[in-house]
């Protein structure tokens, strides 16, 4: 690689230090370099909302950024929202409600919702329909999502 | 049949790792010294190649080989037919005509793969792929239905003498005598057109041939793993225990994941075999567009004959159904079209004239509904249009024709997708009916809510439709259970499994069976090193043909765990039970035996396996129906016409639905939901846009709108249930049922709302802008 870009970034707490081709997608850098392979894509144009991921406690879509844009700054993909055996109370509702089905679109919901349900703590059904039309859900009708958000807020309160 | 685990809102064993992050798909499948794929694709739909240069692709560094037909040699050769050729019914017609790997001579649809390039990286192959150069002769393209079987007309396949690709007729009866007796025959013609399954997660397949062990490891996509293996295998010159397919967790169906032999999916292992190294693609959203099949589109003339009290006496219909540029899932859309155009209606007298023709649009084969829809659709629309003409309550000519309860099983004289007798099983559909007029409040709508709220100048309509679904056709599944030396039960089936909830209905059922924790049960599906035999996830089918087949497979180890347990326990076999992991005697509960101590003892080191006798608790079973379980269902929904923008909201949805025994209620209701959101894109804001030059205008995600949240109303789900008589379980489908009457409902619903325009909808995708139009047209 003539051109490389030495890339230093914190992604769920672990810094990490990679020298990378710098026209790499930061969902490729996740899922590839990173083997988080929780961050999915599903359009690669910024529209479905996949492969969203929290930088510096917002959620962005990762397939619309260049890895080394991301250079020195704080990353939280799905993989540190929770784990198998300790999930976050979002999680522990989509499970709770059925949220998801095939599975692909529920990291990008679960890392918008996050930072959102933080600030929004009493939402309500209008508001969290809002707050996901962003995000791209083939499988659910999404009325099992909002139902999801709205036992996660109560949970979380 | 009063079960302890069967039926209930069992949360799903497989969410925690979809939920962290943590579940393989195949896009996440990295293998060291992988090679990546790119491949280079027509712009044209309709052309002859005249020379392809690739010199300067391949100069590029990183690039291991751009490849082109020529290159595969006697490895050539088109996809398999799928679906065997239609049945032995008089005069039919079936030109069987598949997708290749790669072009050789003439482009048939944009998106057609010419070239693939392959390289150390997936940013370099699609750098390469820009620089392949190919020369086209362009060709006019093949894009109306209507005029495509004009004599003259450009052909997709030089070598066939029209663009007819299939031709039959289903007939009931005496349409034409029946017709003498009516006093109202309507005619109308029906434009149905075409949508995509938009899966969240594309295809993309990943290959791996081990040169040393002589196998292949292929990680696809696919909803039919085993098929895929076994074609593969054939394609390769292989035997079946040479390959394995694995389809992981797969991000949405709905169809077009079928075991396609996609031109990708015939590229990769060549290209595997011939470099030694593995390789992987994954499609994009832009490909997804040209390449992945898509359906739904009809132009079909329709005539009802009825009575004056709104009998249906009979039903004729031509139907041209677009099969796009190849054919190699046969007649099932189609078929099943013919098999929805007499609804839930006791229909004597039928004939359908059936075209299949080929255009140089994108394949055609099922997507979620697959031909459902649109004899819904019409059946449906005519019964609306009659009831105008008729003066007659919508709601008392659908109350007059439904098949009786007692009239089942009731054999609708015509076959259907899977060659045999279309006979529905079982139903009690008028209950249901008024259920869905009860729960939407039908009469308090239409007699205070409406007049209140058009007096507020809103226009606001009702439309409820019932619709019938078959489901659960054969041939056949399997599945395998074991008792494993832990006291845990492994499992497996064919049936790949993208969000259907495989993994935690079957357990349940296993759970039933086994007295042991849902927990406790790790099924596998879709992998083909698991179970050699089976077809694959489609057609509504898993619930019902997979799921008894696990039941019957729990079943057998039950009886042997019984046994061997009899003997230990020194106890006759109707004095145990299963329960928490272990055999008990009843009255004794403390004289017991573990699961896992049993396994252990059937699988002994030393001495011998009693003859006539097999080790272990495990059992493979087969299950296959002789003719599918029909599930029924209603769909209501109240909506709103904003007349500035023709937006419309949907401010109230119901849906009754009737699939027999439900394994997991709340599974079942993550199906409707989610099949009433692809119906109300298919209703109203999804449709694929061709040009004449078969040119597909909004092939992003950008350009072509799939229902939000914003868009998608609360739902409200209500059961009935009358179980199927021939399967144990009592399952019938419900994975395409949601989407099958919206379009229907929503019509019948926009009519309703805009009583001052003298509209009448005989067409689907609708969207704002053509309602526009349409009321523009009517009003003139
Ligand atoms: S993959 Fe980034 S928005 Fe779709
Ligand atoms: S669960 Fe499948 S796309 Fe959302």
């Amino acid at each position: 690689m003539e051109n490389t870009f030495e890339l230093s970034v914190t992604v769920n707490g672990t810094s990490y230090q990679k020298v990378i081709d710098p026209r790499t997608l930061l969902s490729d850098f996740l899922r590839n370099d990173l083997e988080l392979t929780g961050t999915h894509v599903g359009c690669e144009h910024g529209v479905c909302g996949a492969c969203t991921i929290i930088l510096n406690g917002d959620p962005v879509r990762s397939c619309l950024l260049f890895a080394p844009q991301v250079h020195g700054q704080e990353i939280i993909t799905v993989e540190g929202l929770g784990t198998v055996d300790d999930m976050h109370p979002l999680q522990e509702a989509f499970r709770e409600a059925h949220a998801l089905q095939c599975g692909f679109c529920t990291p990008g919901f679960l890392t918008t919702l996050v930072p959102w349900l933080e600030e929004n703590p009493n939402p309500t059904e209008e508001e969290i329909r809002e707050a996901v039309s962003g995000n791209l859900c083939r499988c659910t009708g999404y009325q099992h999502i909002i139902d999801a958000v709205k036992l996660a807020a109560e949970k979380m309160n | 049949m009063t079960y302890k685990v069967i039926g209930k809102r069992v949360k799903r064993v497989e969410d925690p790792r979809l939920l962290t992050g943590g579940a393989l798909f195949v896009g996440d499948v990295n293998l060291p010294n992988m090679l990546h794929a790119a491949f280079f694709r027509s712009d044209y739909a309709h052309a002859k190649i005249k020379s392809i240069d690739t010199s300067l692709a391949k100069e590029i560094p990183g690039v291991v080989g751009v490849y082109t037909a020529e290159d595969m040699g006697e490895a050539w050769e088109p996809g398999p037919p799928l679906v065997s050729p239609p049945p032995t019914l008089e005069g039919v017609v079936f030109n069987s005509r598949r997708q290749v790997p790669l072009v050789k001579d003439k482009v048939k649809h944009a998106g057609e793969i010419i070239a693939v390039v392959v390289a150390e990286s997936r940013y370099i192959a699609e750098d390469a792929v820009e620089e392949i150069y190919v020369d086209y002769e362009p060709l006019p393209a093949v894009t109306d239905l209507e005029k495509c079987l004009e004599p003259g007309h450009p052909l997709v396949h030089d070598d066939l003498d029209s663009n007819l690709a299939a031709y039959l007729v289903q007939n009931k009866g005496d349409y034409e005598a029946a017709k003498k007796e009516a006093d109202l025959v309507l005619k109308r013609k029906f434009k149905l057109d075409r949508g995509a399954a938009v899966a969240m997660e594309n295809r993309g397949i990943v290959v791996d041939w081990d040169q040393k062990n002589q196998h292949l490891m292929i990680w696809d996509t696919t909803q039919s793993p085993i098929p895929i293996r076994n074609g593969m295998a054939a394609r390769l010159g292989l035997r079946t225990h040479q390959v394995r397919v694995v389809a992981p967790f797969v991000g949405g169906g709905f169809g077009p994941k079928i075991m396609m032999f996609y031109a990708e999916e015939m590229v990769l292992p060549w290209l595997t075999m011939k470099l030694n190294r593995p390789v992987k693609w994954i499609e994009d959203r832009k490909e997804n567009f040209y390449a992945t099949t898509q359906e739904r589109e009809q132009v079909q003339e329709v005539e009802m004959a009825l009575s004056k009290e709104g009998r249906i006496l009979g039903i004729k219909q031509k139907i041209i159904h677009d099969t796009g540029a190849f054919d190699p899932y046969g007649l099932t859309t189609p078929l099943n079209t013919q098999s929805h155009s007499m609804g839930g209606y006791d229909v004597q007298n039928y004939n359908s004239e059936l075209f299949v023709v080929f255009t140089n649009k994108i394949i055609v084969t099922p997507v979620r509904g697959a031909g459902r829809p649109q004899g819904i659709y019409v059946v449906e629309r005519m019964l609306d249009i009659a009831s105008k003409e008729l003066k007659l309550d919508p709601r008392d000519v659908r109350r007059l024709n439904f098949i009786p309860k007692d009239a089942f099983p009731y054999n609708h004289e015509i076959i259907d997708q899977a060659f045999v007798e279309l006979v529905l099983d079982s139903g009690n559909y008028l209950p249901a009916y008024e259920k869905a007029l009860e729960k939407i409040e039908y009469d308090k709508f239409v007699q205070e809510e409406q007049p209140r709220l058009r007096a507020e100048g809103k226009y606001v309509g009702i439309g409820v439709v019932p619709f019938i679904e078959t489901t659960g056709v054969g041939p056949y599944e399997g599945a395998r259970v074991a008792v494993e030396p832990s006291g845990k039960i492994s499992a497996a089936t064919g049936v790949g499994t993208q969000g259907q909830s495989h993994m935690t209905s079957f357990a349940q059922i296993i759970a039933e069976e086994l007295g042991v924790e849902v927990e406790d049960v790790s099924l596998v599906s879709g992998d083909t090193a698991e179970i050699h035999w089976g077809t694959g996830t489609f057609a509504s089918r898993g619930a019902v043909v997979a799921g008894n087949a696990v039941l019957a497979a729990a079943s057998d180890v039950r009886k042997k765990v019984l046994k061997l347990a009899s003997k230990i326990l020194e106890t006759p076999e109707d004095e145990l039970e299963l329960e928490g992991g272990l055999v008990r005697v009843a009255d004794i509960p403390e004289k017991s035996i573990s699961l896992g101590e049993l396994a252990v003892l059937a699988n002994p080191f030393r001495g011998a396996v009693e003859p006539g006798t097999e080790p272990g608790l495990e059992s493979t079973k087969y299950f296959g129906p002789a003719y599918g379980a029909t599930a029924f269902g209603v769909h209501g929904m109240i909506l709103e016409v904003d007349p500035e923008t023709m937006m419309i909201k949907i401010h109230k949805y119901i849906a009754v639905e009737d699939c027999g025994t439900m394994l997991n209620p709340l599974v079942v209701e993550g199906q409707i939901h989610g099949g009433v959101s692809m119906g109300i894109g298919n209703a109203y804001y999804e449709k694929l846009h061709y040009d004449e030059n078969a040119q597909l205008l909004n092939a992003s995600l950008a350009d072509y709108l799939i229902p939000t949240s914003a868009e998608m109303p609360h739902i409200e789900v209500y059961h009935e249930n009358t179980p199927a008589p021939n399967n144990k379980l009592g399952t019938k489908g419900v994975g395409e049922a949601g989407a099958i009457p919206v379009p229907a409902a929503f019509a019948q619903a926009l009519e309703n709302a805009l009583p001052d325009f003298n509209l009448e909808i005989t067409e689907t995708p609708l969207s704002p802008n053509r309602l526009y139009e349409l009321l523009y047209k009517s009003e003139e």
